[in-house]
This record gives structure tokens, sequence and C-alpha cells, in this order.
């Protein structure tokens, strides 16, 4: 017998955003782990120091691996040495870009800044719209039809999915969404959560953005080689694999619709190579539930949290394992979710203002 | 009717130097700030950007940081000093008499 599954409506512009308002999910009070408020001022303490080094080491790493890279041009050696360029330039790109967003990664406001202007065009996000994007995610975290950062719907599609291993879905939206704003339109949904206020920078953010692309396009027909491209605008693209294994694991298969980042944010060990590239956002719920905590000191929240979160995901490849089989479970169930029983030392799960108990999941 | 009072809001022993708390008053709430320089503020307790109290927030010099989205004021103006604020907060005098803190509102 055939299964009907009906679809939620994602857009953040349609029905589901009044019935999320209705339901009390709108910026709402969302469970916070108790952590003494002298212990968190320590933790949120600002440092230059560690963000200086890794910036260092990761415009380093990219000029030893693009030069490695120019040398091995013509050669089948070209092919890793450019997936190695290409994943060492977006996958910082987009934690950088994450964590200068926040404010957090420098003590000094201005450094913030410019690496978030950097990194929003080398992973080609456009620097005030997402912004203003991952406030909301922020506000309204995996709430349907608010929080316009959720990675894939209920049930999953494979093909968008699928696509995105070399950002071939999102990547085109965002050239489109610089078009628009080049020419000084926004799409609907930027309407929603962008003010006025910060649309003309938005427009010229854009228009320094193509400019660039278009150097780069007219650099490579000059040199009759795509080589150019290959260092800038195309790495976000044959780059971004490691950017989609991340992001996949941060939400995806557990819940929609609650107050309580324990139940909608997975927090997973990593490797120092992996924490590296990915200043330390494994340590995801921790970062949701307290977005001061800047990166180098996430690992510390942790140790304060655990006793009253789940077990966190022991690695990467664990945490994508579980989401996949979630996803595919949520092909004929969207219901279905992954939830993991707390330690008897936490506080219970706040489900929020109206949790549907008919939900279907894992205790495990 | 009187344009504003003064209100005694807490102890200057019970914030510490370069950090908030949180002050009710009737249905409204406030926060006050000490500063590096041991200075009393006063403002809305709520962010200007979304409904969040400032007075979880981190305060650095004479800066407070939203807990929520990161957004930051000067705390002795008031002024939207980073986005996702674009509006500034509404800021009351303060003064100490004695061992206390009053805020007029």
């Amino acid at each position: 017998m055939a299964i009907v599954v009906q679809r939620r409506n994602y857009s953040i512009t349609g029905p589901e955003n009044q019935r999320a308002q209705a339901k009390g999910l709108v910026a709402a009070e969302w469970y916070t782990s108790p952590i003494p408020r002298p212990k968190l001022k320590e933790l949120m303490k600002r440092k230059n120091g560690p963000a200086i080094r890794d910036t260092l080491i990761w415009f380093g790493g990219l000029l030893v691996l693009g030069y490695l890279a120019y040398l091995s041009w013509g050669t089948w050696w070209a092919v890793p040495a450019f997936l190695a360029y290409g994943i060492l330039y977006a996958t910082p790109g987009d934690s950088r870009w994450h964590e200068c967003g926040h404010g957090t990664a420098f003590k000094t406001p201005w450094m913030n800044e410019v690496i978030y202007q950097i990194a929003s065009f080398m992973v080609l996000r456009s620097a005030t719209p997402w912004r203003w994007s991952h406030a909301r995610h922020h506000t309204d975290t995996i709430i349907v039809g608010r929080d316009p950062e959720i990675v894939a719907e209920r049930p999953p599609v494979w093909k968008i999915l699928l696509m995105q291993i070399f950002d071939l879905y999102g990547g085109p939206i965002e050239i489109k969404r610089f078009l628009l704003h080049t020419f000084g339109r926004l799409e609907s949904q930027e309407k929603e959560y962008i003010p006025e206020s910060q649309h003309h920078k938005t427009f010229w953010e854009a228009r320094v953005y193509m400019l660039i692309i278009l150097s780069v396009i007219g650099l490579c027909i000059y040199t009759a080689s795509i080589l150019p491209a290959l260092y800038v605008v195309l790495p976000s693209f044959y780059g971004f694999i490691v950017v989609l294994a991340f992001g996949m694991t941060q939400h995806l298969g557990l819940y929609e619709d609650v107050l309580d980042h324990r139940l909608n944010t997975r927090t997973i060990y990593m490797n120092p190579i992996f924490r590296f590239l990915y200043w330390n956002m494994n340590y995801h719920t921790e970062h949701h539930m307290f977005p001061m905590v800047p990166y180098h000191a996430l690992a510390r929240l942790h140790e304060e949290m655990k006793s009253d979160c789940p077990t966190a995901r022991p690695s990467l490849a664990a945490a994508l394992k579980e989401v996949i089989v979630a996803l595919r479970k949520q092909k004929d169930d969207p219901a279905y979710v992954v939830v993991k029983p707390l330690p008897t030392t936490a506080l219970p799960y706040m489900h929020g203002v109206e949790h549907n108990l008919n939900i279907r999941s894992d205790m495990g | 009717m009187s344009a504003s009072e003064w209100i005694e809001a807490c102890g200057v022993d019970d914030i510490e130097v370069e950090d908030v708390i949180r002050f009710d008053h009737g249905d409204r709430t406030f926060a006050i700030y000490r500063t590096d320089t041991g200075d009393f503020f006063a403002s809305d307790g709520y962010c200007t950007h979304e409904r969040f109290h400032l007075s979880k927030g981190l305060v650095m010099g004479n800066v407070i940081e939203c807990p929520k989205h990161n957004g930051r004021f000067h705390i002795p103006t008031g002024q939207a000093k980073r986005a996702p604020v674009c509006v500034d907060l509404k800021t009351y005098s303060v003064k100490i008499e004695g061992d206390k803190v009053f805020i007029q509102i």
C-alpha cells in the first residue's frame, strides 16, 4: 500500500509562520542549563590570541596548498591538490563566517568584521543578509516557518542533499541573490528578516561581490585558463563536502518546534583537525544555548554542561550515520526523530508550549 | 503627576565591576550596570532587537552584549553599536546614596 506523506510548508513567509506564532514558539524563552554566573562570565571572556593564531595558520595553509596545486597543474596530482585546497578554503570559510558573524572569535570588533566580510565572500554568502538570517536561526532554531536555515525538510529531498556535495543547490541560489541585490532587490523571504535600514548595505556588498566574480571570470578569459577561478569562487563549490558533512550533523534528524536545544541540536566529539576546520562548532548544543561563549572556550563549556545534556556523539562518522538513518526513516514517517536519554543529573527536556506527544522516536 | 521618580534598585555591592544585574519594578524590567571604571548606569532590561534580558549578557568595558544575538550597546548612552541591534536602548539616570543605587524612571 502506498504511503501518503503530507509535507509541511517550510517557507518563512507561508502559513507555518502564523502557526508558530499562535503556538508561542516565536522568540520564546528557551531552556538553558544552569551554569553559575561567575563561571559563565569566565567562559564568555574574549581573546584575540587564539583567533589570530588560527587565521594565520588558515591563510598560511591556503598559500602552501595553493602553491602545491599550482605546481601540480597539468598532471592528475592537481585533482587531490585542488580538493585539499578547496576543503581548506571552504570549511574554515564557513566556520569563520559563522564565529565572526557572532562577533565572538576576536576580542577586537574590527578583526571580527574583516574576517567576516572575507569569509562571507569565500563561501559566497551575502554578508548582511546572512547576519540577519543567522540571528533568526538563533531566535527560532528549527521552528518550521520561522528558521530560514533549516538544511532539509521532512521528508528530505535526497536530490538536494546530493547536489549539496558540491553546493550545486545552495550556491546558485546565492548567486541569484547577488544578482538581485546588485540591482537593488531582495527576495520576499529576505524582507521577512532583514530590516529596511540594512538594505542599502546589502546592495553595495553584492555589487562588490559581483565585481570580484566578474574580475575572476575576466581573468580566466584573458589567460584562457580556468586556473584563476579554481583559486577564487569555485573552491566554495568543489571544496564544499566537509561543510555539508558538518552542517548535516548540527540539527538534522532531531526535533522541530521545541524550545530546548538539547532536543534539536547535536554535540559531537571530533579530532583536533576537524575542530580546527570547524572552530569547535561540534559543540553545537553549547553554542546555541550560550552563543556569547567564544569558540575557544566551548570545550570548557561542554565540561560544565555535560551533566545536563545527552551524551555527545562519539565521532563525525557516528553522527552522520545517525542522521542518514533518521532521514531514511523520515521518508515514510516525517514525524520520526532521534532523542537521546538524559543523565540522571539533568533537568527534564523542555519540549515547548504544546509538544506533540504523537512523535515517534528512538531512545538509545 | 510627577514625571519621574527615583527608585531604589539595588545595593552598590550587588553588582561586580564590569557586570550587570536585572531589576524588576512593577511590570517593567531594567538592567543595572557597573562598568570597568566602577560607574553605575541603567537601561531598559530588554534588548531592542528582540525580547531578551540584557542582564544575562556580557559587559565589556562600557559596552553590553546581548546574550542571544551578540548585538551591542554603549552603556552610558544606550547607542546601538553592533547588528543585529539597530535601535538605541533607553537609558535612565542613576544616583548613589550611601550604599544604594537609585534609578530615575
